[in-house]
């Protein structure tokens, strides 16, 4: 057992003492997030697995197995910090003030030996800062997932079908359309064909920033799955610069419906299902014949 | 040609297509471009930064604004450390792709700009530059 790891077992209790005053005198100390009896209970749970780590006699490398509680609950402790929306400095905080409070204790024991302090504070930075990088990729990794499941969610919800009138679905597409969204929105169309037995799909394109190609094949596939069910498919919400590029680009959409805009479509869509919309004179709402 | 302002962005992933297109507008709008041609230039970027991300697993692009006969404009250099390109007439046609595509990405954007180069070394990279100039002539 080397001086650090033995210093280390030996003054447990005063170390976590200091490191939780450095925490919580820490003016960025989130103490709405987190309890000072939870940061404690964390605390010594980290520095007891260090310790015990220590004692095994290596303290350059942190992936050998003895590490691996230390490590482990060190993932935890950041990625619950990313998910509960710590900031990165607040994370890196918590084990950079451990490095503070062992030094100040190891100075304390080791000040008539000035070389192997010098030494053993060597040893400690490297350890400490290897774990600190852990802290931050895990925290990073926390904050990734977090991203995902928000991405998850977004297509999810981004991709409604409408049912405007008896046979009639609309389905308004919102953002960049690329091969993942497409699966989405070709999956939602086809199975509410299905479930409604509707005849006509208009897909509204106006809240989408840019065709370019791929989104046009992607468009086209979904057209031509529709047709497959039997439903007819008019897309929508065709800007002029749009059109200009699509022309450009050179697809060809001219076996499809395409109109301007949204009521354009639902007017063909009516006419195509033989439904009439027109005023009536006594009052002002609208009446639809068959 | 003066070039006023160099940027460089790293594309690796999908994602990195919206945040790159978006500068890309950024860009145009900056120098005044009209809205048909802000859109001509974005889906061409578009599709050559697609290509990038298919065919070569990423790359990187450079945007610059630039001015010829007191008319801005905006160059963008798309290069990656692909396969290249064996054959650049064959991939320049409607309709040819290597991949399940449209064929329409590299025509198509020639056609979406006012100038158009590539270049393509086999087993070194590609290096498509584009310019699109603000009135689009």
């Amino acid at each position: 057992m080397n001086t650090t790891a033995q210093i280390l077992q030996n003054n447990i209790q005063k170390i976590l003492d200091i490191w939780m005053q450095n925490q919580l005198a820490d003016a960025s100390l989130r103490d709405d997030l987190i309890s000072n009896e939870e940061l404690r209970r964390q605390s010594e749970e980290l520095l007891s697995g260090l310790a015990r780590a220590t004692a095994s006699g290596n303290v350059e490398n942190i992936y050998a197995p003895e590490y691996e509680p230390v490590t482990e609950i060190l993932s935890d402790i950041s990625i619950t910090r990313a998910r509960q929306g710590f900031s990165p400095r607040e994370t890196g905080m918590y084990v950079l003030s451990l490095k503070q409070a062992i030094s100040q204790v190891l100075e304390e024991q080791l000040s008539d030996k000035p070389e192997t302090l010098y030494k053993e504070l060597l040893k400690l930075n490297l350890l400490l800062d290897n774990l600190s990088v852990i802290t931050f990729e895990t925290f990073i990794k926390g904050r990734e997932e977090v991203i995902l499941r928000q991405t998850d969610e977004i297509s999810e919800i981004s991709t409604p079908v409408i049912r405007v009138w008896e046979g009639i679905l609309a389905l308004p597409i919102i953002g960049t359309l690329d091969s993942a969204r497409t699966q989405v929105v070709m999956e939602n169309l086809l199975q509410e064909i299905v479930n409604t037995g509707s005849s006509i799909a208009i897909l509204d394109i106006s809240g989408v920033p840019a065709v370019d190609s791929l989104v046009a094949q992607h468009l086209i596939k979904t057209v031509s799955a529709t047709r497959l069910m039997g439903a007819e498919c008019i897309i929508s919400g065709i800007r002029a610069e749009i059109a200009q590029t699509i022309v450009h680009l050179g697809i060809d959409l001219s076996n499809i419906k395409t109109k301007a805009s949204l009521a354009n479509a639902l007017q063909l869509a009516f006419s195509m299902r033989n439904v009439e919309v027109r005023k009536i004179n006594k009052n002002t709402g609208i009446s639809l014949t068959r | 040609m003066i070039v006023m302002t160099k940027d460089t962005m790293q594309i690796v992933r999908e994602q990195d297509v919206v945040p790159f297109r978006n500068r890309v507008r950024e860009l145009s709008v900056k120098i005044g471009m009209s809205l048909v041609n802000q859109t001509k230039l974005i889906t061409a970027a578009s599709e050559l930064v697609r290509n990038m991300l298919k065919y070569a697993n990423g790359g990187k692009v450079m945007l610059e604004t630039v001015s010829k006969n007191a008319q801005a404009g905006i160059r963008l250099t798309f290069q990656d450390e692909g396969p290249g390109i064996a054959d650049v007439q064959q991939a320049m046609r409607d309709g040819f792709s290597t991949g399940k595509s449209l064929g329409l990405g590299l025509p198509g954007a020639k056609r979406l700009v006012n100038e158009f180069d590539i270049k393509s070394t086999l087993g070194a990279g590609t290096t498509v530059t584009i310019i699109h100039w603000k009135h689009g002539r």
